[in-house]
């Protein structure tokens, strides 16, 4: 699973971003983020993830709630930007394992997420991670995911 | 629940019905662009075609992973349906995915879900997404969906 082209750009941002805090253009510069209307904040002093209410992001109309896989998608991201942004990994690290429990539905308003990295090995990072709308104490999702990390 | 859910018994009909689902009714679904391909007695196939929006890692063009969880999501609770041979809601409880080998870039994914097991309440589902060839999987999965009708 070696990647076979250096990342440089990304690894510049990434660097960047650590100082500067100016995380958008991070989250901007990845495709799947921007279409999602995934962004990291720093909201009361902790950084997190917002993903936006957008009318794409339902999975069913008639409750209405959001689809499973963007609160999975959310977790996950939430779990990246942590690890790029809070270690010195150069790289966007790879996911080897994700579960994802969910709680509760998600309804259609902006969903939250802060992710815990739980371990950090040279090679692999494990992370917790939660997602929640109106009560961060009642999470909707709720998931434990496996990264492999490129060497610094 | 009335027999409007019923699922049709011919492959066409099913094809039809359970495609309802991959379009602008399950709005997420259809702004992916999921397609469901083929339907089996307990087992669904959906694709989800390579876009630039869908990359996670924009130096290698790799996808990032939140569509394929999407992707296998859809696809686990399409096979349920398949296997009850009704429409009924359901909400998923727990899904575990397993990243075997990197996705090839500019490819397609194609997820194959199969309901092995239903409760009253419950549905236990496997999956494996591949792009192209079943016994190269990119990523296997396993899930478990709660049957919400009364």
């Amino acid at each position: 699973m070696s990647d076979t082209k250096p990342s440089s750009a990304i690894a510049e941002l990434v660097l960047d971003v650590r100082k500067t805090r100016e995380y958008s253009r991070l989250t901007d510069a990845i495709p799947y983020t921007r279409f999602m209307g995934i962004g990291v904040e720093n909201l009361a002093g902790e950084m997190m993830c917002r993903m936006r209410y957008q009318p794409m992001l339902i999975g069913n109309s008639f409750l209405p709630a959001l689809h499973g896989g963007t609160l999975g998608a959310l977790l996950e991201s939430a779990s990246i930007f942590e690890l790029l942004l809070k270690t010195e990994t150069p790289r966007v690290p790879k996911v080897i394992s994700l579960t994802v429990d969910f709680l509760r539905s998600g309804k259609p308003q902006d969903t939250f997420a802060r992710a815990i990295i739980t371990r950090q090995g040279r090679r692999v990072a494990n992370v917790r991670v939660d997602a929640w709308q109106d009560d961060r104490t009642r999470p909707i999702a709720s998931a434990h995911a496996l990264f492999l990390l490129a060497e610094p | 629940m009335s027999d409007d859910f019923k699922l049709p018994e011919d492959k066409a009909g099913r094809m039809e019905r359970c495609s309802l689902f991959y379009s602008d009714i399950v709005p997420h679904n259809h702004a992916l662009g999921l397609r469901l391909v083929d339907v089996a007695p307990t087992e669904a196939t959906v694709e989800l075609p390579y876009a630039d929006f869908l990359v996670g890692n924009p130096e290698t063009g790799v996808i990032a992973g939140g569509p394929v969880t999407t992707l296998i999501d859809a696809t686990c609770g399409t096979s349920v349906m398949l296997r009850l041979g009704r429409m009924v809601p359901m909400v998923t409880l727990d899904l575990r995915i397993d990243y075997l080998r990197p996705a090839r870039p500019g490819v397609s994914l194609t997820a194959v879900a199969e309901c092995y097991r239903t409760t009253r309440q419950v549905a236990f589902v496997r999956a494996l997404v591949h792009q192209g060839d079943k016994n190269h999987p990119v990523a296997s999965a396993q899930g478990t969906f709660m049957l919400t009708e009364e």
